[in-house]
């Protein structure tokens, strides 16, 4: 650290850049480690390498990408009907109190039930298709993104609102000049909850019923005792995750550019 | 539509006004300020008549009369809580009167207006616009090329051109104030209402706005109506000052000072017989009529 703060500011800068990835790099390092000794069977946990090589065969096969493909399918459709339906709503509960009043109770009882105990129902419902996959994924990510948008709209400051009214904003200049860009930070912390839930959802369905997709690949790995693989299905939600959380941050970074939280030190491009 | 008759409680005779208006003109002698007699004549900008306001049972305003003339600088002063902001909301059509009539440029006023801006006491810009995009807000109807070089004229103005394209937060208060003003003026409206804007300013940025804002008016010559609960910035603005006690009318003192404003004895006196008057509220300059009002919820 001594030699690092000597540098010049560059050079820290970069030394910042690789401190988070040590700590990962070590514990791949010692796994490898533990795995090639002999300690940990490969019955039991498979080494980094050994994952590593059974990413490549399925890579080659073209299994991975398909399980991919349509594992992100899934995902994104649920989260896409899930997502703009509890936009939708919260949009519509944070500026008409008449249908707040109307819904939002009941939104709220329902949001308490954990919608991963409706598996069996859906099963029943849908059969092991795709749309009960989609419709569980649909379900999980419409009440964060109802919950934040409500509430994002309902802690825009009044003032400014009432600063637009005297300005003469009609209403739907009113929503895309005061209203939405208000409740945006709120809506994207909403946006990376939903991502979360949206994995976690598929995850639990995918390995309970389904006949492709990662979650797939890993229930038949373990019938025939595949470790390997069905580590590396682990590691791909894990990096799916990763992804998504990345594409939080990004869009944060992108649209907030003017909240103090998320100005970036280089904002020269303001001073333009 | 025109009055024939000034209102024997709420102004003074249009022929004193006018002298009283002359003065400042004969004084600085710039082009701009040439006609400044035009705000005796005509249609008043706002006028009140026996205004009420009431929120459930509690009677914030009682039978309001005041006019303002087309291009006068009037200021509405008294202690907190004495129905001087609430004036200034029924004007800018974000309440409706309870009783009695408010006229806005000859006519009944109903809602907001566009030629009506406030400027409040917070700046209230939106923080995801830049400064630029905020003074934009103030312009209507234009296409967004017009619009932008009304708006950086705008800031110009307000002597704040250089930081068009930063972001509100990046100001400090009396710079983001002055980029309220510059949103304010940018839409040339008739009338400009002012809640408390200096109120949350440090007393050196607040001189500074005082003279900035006395400029503009004299440039501009839109009707002014500031709320403050401080009378010397109400003397250091006004063309009259008004004092509102208890909801009603207590004082209305026509400011006979040259501007620029200086901070003379002659602004002292002027500040003292406020100040005086706020501090004691003795006997009001109210009609019998209205003492007898008075003392009836009390029989």
């Amino acid at each position: 650290m001594r030699l690092l703060s000597g540098r010049k500011i560059r050079g820290r800068l970069s030394g910042e850049v690789w401190l988070p990835w040590i700590v990962p790099l070590l514990a791949l390092a010692v796994w490898q480690l533990a795995g090639s000794a002999g300690w940990i069977s490969s019955r039991v946990l498979p080494t980094p390498v050994q994952v590593l090589e059974a990413g490549i065969r399925l890579i080659g096969s073209g299994e991975l990408a398909r399980a991919l493909g349509v594992s992100t399918g899934r995902a994104l459709i649920g989260f896409a009907i899930g997502g703009g339906i509890g936009f939708a709503l919260g949009l519509l509960n944070g500026v008409a109190s008449l249908a707040e009043k109307l819904t939002d109770s009941s939104i709220q009882m329902i949001r308490n039930v954990p919608h991963l105990a409706l598996i069996p129902l859906v099963i029943v419902w849908f059969g092991i298709g795709e749309e009960g996959k989609i419709f569980l994924v649909a379900l999980g990510v419409s009440f964060p993104m109802y919950l934040n948008t409500l509430h994002g709209i309902r802690s825009i400051d009044p003032g400014l609102v009432e600063m637009g009214k005297v300005y003469g904003l009609g209403r739907g200049e009113l929503y895309r000049k005061v209203i939405l860009p208000g409740a945006l930070p709120s809506i994207l912390v909403g946006f990376r909850f939903a991502l979360g839930i949206m994995w976690l959802t598929l995850i639990v369905s995918e390995t309970i019923s389904a006949d492709e997709g990662i979650g797939y690949l890993a229930m038949n790995a373990r019938e025939f005792f595949q470790m390997d693989v069905v580590v590396l299905s682990i590691i791909l939600y894990a990096l799916l995750g990763k992804l998504s959380d990345m594409i939080a941050k990004w869009l944060e970074r992108r649209w907030l550019q003017w909240h103090p939280h998320f100005r970036t030190p280089s904002g020269a491009r303001q001073a333009a | 539509m025109a009055s024939a008759f000034p209102d024997p409680i709420g102004r003074a005779p249009s022929g004193i006004s006018g002298l009283r208006r002359g003065f400042p003109a004969a004084a600085d002698g710039t082009g701009e300020a040439s006609s400044p007699e035009s705000g005796g004549r005509g249609p008043e900008a706002i006028r009140l008549e026996g205004v009420v306001k009431r929120f459930d049972d509690r009677t914030v305003l009682r039978d309001i009369r005041l006019n303002v003339g087309e291009g006068e600088f009037v200021a509405i002063v008294g202690r907190s809580g004495c129905g001087k902001s609430t004036l200034l909301r029924l004007v800018a059509g974000l309440e409706t009167v309870s009783g009695g009539k408010l006229l806005r440029g000859g006519r009944e006023a109903d809602g907001i207006d566009p030629a009506i801006r406030v400027m409040f006491q917070d700046a209230r810009l939106l923080p995801w616009k830049s400064v630029l995009d905020n003074v934009k807000i103030g312009i209507r109807g234009l296409s967004s090329k017009d619009a932008e070089h009304k708006a950086r004229e705008a800031l110009r103005l307000v002597g704040l051109e250089d930081r068009a394209g930063e972001w509100p937060q990046a100001l400090s208060g009396g710079q983001r104030q002055r980029v309220a003003l510059a949103r304010a003026l940018a839409g040339q409206p008739r009338i400009l209402l002012f809640d408390e804007p200096l109120g949350a300013l440090d007393a050196l940025t607040r001189i500074e706005m005082q003279q900035l804002i006395e400029r503009l008016w004299e440039r501009q010559r839109f009707t002014a109506l500031l709320v403050t609960h401080e009378v010397s910035e109400a003397v250091a603005l006004a063309d009259r000052v008004i004092l509102i006690e208890e909801g009603r009318i207590g004082l209305d003192v026509p400011i006979t000072l040259a501007r620029p404003r200086e901070r003379d004895s002659g602004f002292a006196h002027f500040e003292k017989r406020i100040l005086d008057r706020v501090l004691t509220p003795g006997d009001r300059l109210t009609s019998p009529l209205d003492r007898l009002k008075d003392a009836i919820p009390y029989i």
